[in-house]
């Protein structure tokens, strides 16, 4: 009974906090309800036995990725008059994209009344190993049968990462040099290098 | 706790739910009153190394201090300023709240006596404690003002860099201990050294990552030497500026609460939690949660010591820190720590 009302809960929940991700007109609050939105996926990931990836929905999506989101949008300057001005102009678009969700959801529930794919039986590794945390499971499926798609998956994020990093390389740019910090000379500075004693005459001031 | 209600003659579902809640309030009542003695402690000792009094004149010693301030914040007036995103901006200061709260359920004070015994009991911490920064960042946005502005800025970005190299750190401390069960990270720390020193802290391929983690649980709660996000000389008082009375307040005990909960966490990590700091007969006969807080105590007085002594760093030495020393380091003692666990306990 509770399994039921919980689901149904966190469900509501995520059905209600997406719709207003979309409703809602100030960008920042969409943000936030997209955040609960993937707290309440979470819940429905323990509701399942999946743990594991219920932490790790929270970790990344509510503590990373979308605290990034709100970064950049917190920095909005948001004119309301504007925002509802483009609407004709935007109006295909935005139709177009929804045209195509709704056939995706269409054929979505359409293919699931036709009953389940068949995916074949399972080899014996990956069968699930019965009475281990599921953190477990997923390190040996991981790290063992997947383990090319694992690190494959690696080297894309590297190259990825690195492609960000050369993107903001200084030196390559024009202005290389300018707001740098050498924090090792500011370290090696010393007091004496800095201040000078002086004693200047009544009236005569110093020459900085 | 559930066995003995059902003992007492208890439908066992009613049990659960009673012993539920009779754990939340014995853990977060006392965490209460802990942040109130804690906030005097951290004032007390500032001053004795800034060679004044501190808090002494309401009631013994000034240990009624936190409580008269208490009262105060609880009777002035909450200010709204017109400007302000009026939802968002109640909300926030229930979010610190609520979030430094939660992560204590996972933290065990005893053998058994651990609210929620999860596998994942460290990964719900670490999701949880990355939730804190939400409480900033919307109050920073909501005030709509630019102090707390700048203030948020700081604190998402500060926390999102330091929650890197956290993460890696915990995992050297999962691969040692085998498991993320918060008990099964104490009791791997049983014996540890020689059969006799209890902790992490003190094997020396885990004592760099120690010296790591606490430098990083206090930018992580945003203590000094890292208040860039309230610090007073630039940001006025950062997100908390335009905030009055109790919502003030839920802040402050958030903070406090969030500083004790990393203390906690240094505790059980890497000085073995509720186990005595020595593996020996007698010291077992003292109870472990005493041991506990008498470690979450040792390394509060060690934040306050810092917060006395340390001057605030600048926010690009903030960054630095954070992107091109923490997070190589906690990343090579990784290789290291699972190389040496590869060879030792697996046979390569």
């Amino acid at each position: 009974m509770i399994q039921a009302f919980a689901f149904y809960l966190f469900a509501a929940l995520v059905l209600a906090s997406g719709a207003f991700t979309i409703l809602a007109r100030n960008p920042v609050h969409s943000v936030l309800w997209l955040i609960l939105a993937f707290f309440n996926a979470a819940g429905l990931m323990v509701i399942v036995g999946a743990e594991f990836i219920a932490m790790l929905l929270v970790i990344v999506y509510v503590g990373a990725v979308a605290v990034l989101f709100l970064f950049v949008v917190m920095m909005l300057d948001i004119d309301f008059a504007e925002l509802r001005s483009g609407l004709v102009r935007y109006f295909p678009l935005g139709l177009a994209i929804a045209v195509v969700l709704a056939a995706e959801l269409v054929l979505g529930v359409g293919a699931y009344r036709a009953g389940a794919l068949e995916l074949g039986t399972p080899a014996a590794e990956t069968a699930p190993l019965v009475g281990e945390a599921n953190i477990v499971s997923i390190g040996a499926l991981l790290y063992g049968r997947y383990l090319f798609l694992f690190e494959s998956a690696g080297i894309i994020l590297l190259v990825a990462m690195i492609g960000a990093i050369v993107l903001t390389q200084r030196e390559a740019r024009a202005d290389a040099g300018r707001s740098q910090q050498n924090i090792s000379r500011q370290v090696s500075r010393r007091p004496e290098e800095a201040t000078v004693n002086t004693r200047p005459e009544v009236g005569q001031g110093v020459q900085l | 706790m559930t066995e003995t209600f059902v003992y007492w003659g208890m439908d066992p579902d009613w049990a659960w739910f009673l012993a539920t809640v009779a754990g939340i309030l014995l853990i977060a009542l006392p965490l209460m009153l802990a942040v109130a003695m804690v906030i005097y402690v951290d004032r007390k000792v500032w001053a004795a190394m800034a060679l004044r009094r501190g808090p002494n004149v309401v009631g013994p010693f000034g240990l009624l201090q936190s409580f008269a301030d208490g009262l105060k914040v609880f009777l002035q007036e909450t200010i709204i300023p017109t400007a302000a995103n009026k939802g968002l901006f109640l909300i926030a200061p229930i979010i610190t709240f609520t979030v430094a709260l939660m992560a204590w359920a996972v933290i065990p004070f005893n053998s058994g006596a651990v609210l929620a015994n999860i596998n994942v009991g460290l990964l719900y911490i670490f999701a949880i404690s990355s939730l804190g920064v939400y409480g900033v960042v919307i109050s920073g946005w909501a005030s709509n003002s630019k102090y707390p502005f700048f203030s948020a800025m700081r604190a998402s970005a500060q926390m999102i860099s330091y929650e890197v190299s956290i993460g890696f750190i915990i995992v050297c401390v999962v691969l040692w201990a085998n498991s993320f069960n918060l008990n099964a990270i104490v009791w791997a720390q049983k014996g540890h050294i020689f059969g006799l020193i209890n902790g992490f802290a003190f094997n020396p391929l885990l004592f760099p990552v120690w010296v790591l983690f606490l430098i990083s649980s206090l930018a992580e709660t945003q203590r000094a030497p890292f208040d860039l996000t309230e610090a007073e000389s630039e940001l006025v008082a950062g997100y908390q500026t335009e905030y009055s009375s109790m919502s003030f307040a839920l802040f402050w005990l958030g903070e406090y609460a969030n500083v004790l909960l990393m203390c906690a966490l240094n505790a059980t990590l890497f000085f073995g939690g509720w186990l005595p700091p020595l593996d020996i007969g007698f010291l077992y006969l003292v109870p472990g949660w005493i041991w506990l807080f008498a470690k979450i105590f040792f390394f509060f007085l060690v934040f306050s010591w810092i917060k006395a002594t340390v001057p605030r760093f600048r926010y690009d030495q903030l960054m630095r820190l954070g992107w091109k020393i923490f997070l190589p380091m906690s990343l090579i003692f990784v290789v290291i720590v699972s190389g040496f666990l590869m060879f030792t306990r697996y046979g390569a």
